[in-house]
């Protein structure tokens, strides 16, 4: 049984933490830990659509206030023609966003089914979704820092809207929905002939 | 002998050259890139990296003129403006996510490897302090904050004129030095190391 921290060999049974660095081991199989990137996936899954909903800015300019969604935000950057912008804000807040879900269920349901194919491909999208998920704070840094420029003594004020928040949320959860995964677990089904 | 820590594979690691790097055949994770000095230039860099963060956070970063008043913006009035009503959370978790998970990172890091690359007996707590640091890894996130300030200028490039101050040079550098930083860490290194001294 190995360390899936700094990859120390215990005897299996082995203790529960790793003698070096203390992180915490889990055999294989059977394995907890998918119950957690559930929790989690739901927890993300259900914060992610008032996300939607809500305004995530709220301009107040010249008396009249307007309110724009994340979706709104996208195509109100196409209609200034910032096309690059525009194209990393709906990757960063919808793409991602959505294909994480899509892949943390599909790495899920494929483990729960004890699938045998496409390890490899399915690893490599395991190390996808972890590293680009936190990506998706963007587009709260940008609110973040919109709000903290346009304020009352300008022409416009700009506020954050509740989507800021179950947006942040969303992505936060999904991000320890990806990280509860026992990365061991898709390899201990898939192919044993290369060890 | 290691395990290979995504997919279990064993490994009888000879001694790896420093330089080179050691991947597993199954699943292509590095196990080990040992690289030279790499404990110094490490504590260097995040000295370097911790400097440049409090130089980040107290100076202003954004400069924004309409109607010929100018605003300046710290990382810390980015922080403060979620800080009433219903937005107090987000505030702190801005405020976590940009400045003080990165600056805990940081000031670990040296804790853990600075008496190492001394030579000297690991610090006390080292082993927590260190998986601390690698457990906190994912959560701060200062470049994505970097590629946040471009948006938001191109987002009210119409509304006013913008430039950036200082600060933005500041955690722009942060951002390389620390991606430089962790290109030089070897966690089996790191942790073999510490065990080896704490005898
Ligand atoms: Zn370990
Ligand atoms: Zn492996």
């Amino acid at each position: 049984m190995g360390c899936p921290h700094c990859g120390r060999v215990h005897e299996a049974p082995g203790p529960d933490m790793c003698v070096r660095c203390g992180w915490r081991l889990a055999a294989n199989v059977p394995d907890t830990s998918l119950q957690w990137v559930w929790a989690w996936f739901f927890a993300g899954l259900i914060a992610y659509i008032p996300a939607n909903i809500y305004p995530m800015l709220r301009t107040q300019s010249l008396g009249r206030t307007s309110e724009s969604t994340i979706l709104e935000g996208v195509v109100e950057l196409l209609h200034h023609g910032s096309y690059s912008v525009a194209i990393i804000v709906f990757v960063a807040s919808i793409a991602i966003p959505i294909g994480k879900f899509f892949a943390i269920a599909y790495l899920a349901l494929s483990i729960q089914r004890k699938v045998r194919q496409g390890v490899h491909g399915r690893y490599r999208l395991y190390e996808v979704v972890e590293f680009i998920g936190r990506w998706s704070m963007i587009d709260v840094f940008v609110v973040a820092i919109l709000a903290a420029l346009v304020q009352l003594d300008f022409a416009a004020t700009i506020n954050p809207g509740i989507a800021a928040i179950s947006f942040a949320l969303s992505v936060a959860f999904t991000m320890l929905s990806a990280q509860s995964f026992n990365p061991k677990t898709i390899w201990a089904y898939g192919d044993h002939s290369k060890t | 002998m290691i395990a290979c820590p995504t997919c279990d594979a064993l490994y009888t690691l000879p001694d790896v050259a420093e330089g080179a790097r050691a991947r597993c055949r199954r699943c292509h994770t590095v196990l080990t890139a040992p690289r030279k000095g790499a404990m110094t230039r490490i504590v260097m860099l995040a000295s370097t990296s911790f400097i440049l963060m409090l130089a980040a956070i107290f100076f202003p970063f954004l400069e924004l003129t309409a109607a010929g008043r100018t605003q300046r913006s710290s990382i810390m009035d980015v922080v403060l403006v979620f800080a009433d009503g219903p937005f107090v959370g987000l505030a702190i978790a801005v405020g976590a996510l940009i400045v003080v998970l990165p600056l805990l990172r940081l000031l670990a890091l040296i804790y853990v490897l600075a008496p190492m690359s001394f030579g000297w007996r690991p610090a006390r707590d080292a082993i927590p302090v260190f998986r601390f640091s690698e457990r906190i890894k994912p959560w701060s996130m200062a470049e994505i904050f970097i590629v946040g300030v471009a948006v938001a200028l191109i987002k009210v490039a119409g509304l006013a004129h913008l430039s950036l101050g200082p600060a933005f040079w500041a955690f722009a550098a942060l951002v390389l030095v620390v991606a430089l930083k962790d290109n030089f860490m070897c966690r089996l290194t790191i942790w073999k190391t510490l065990e080896h001294r704490r005898q």
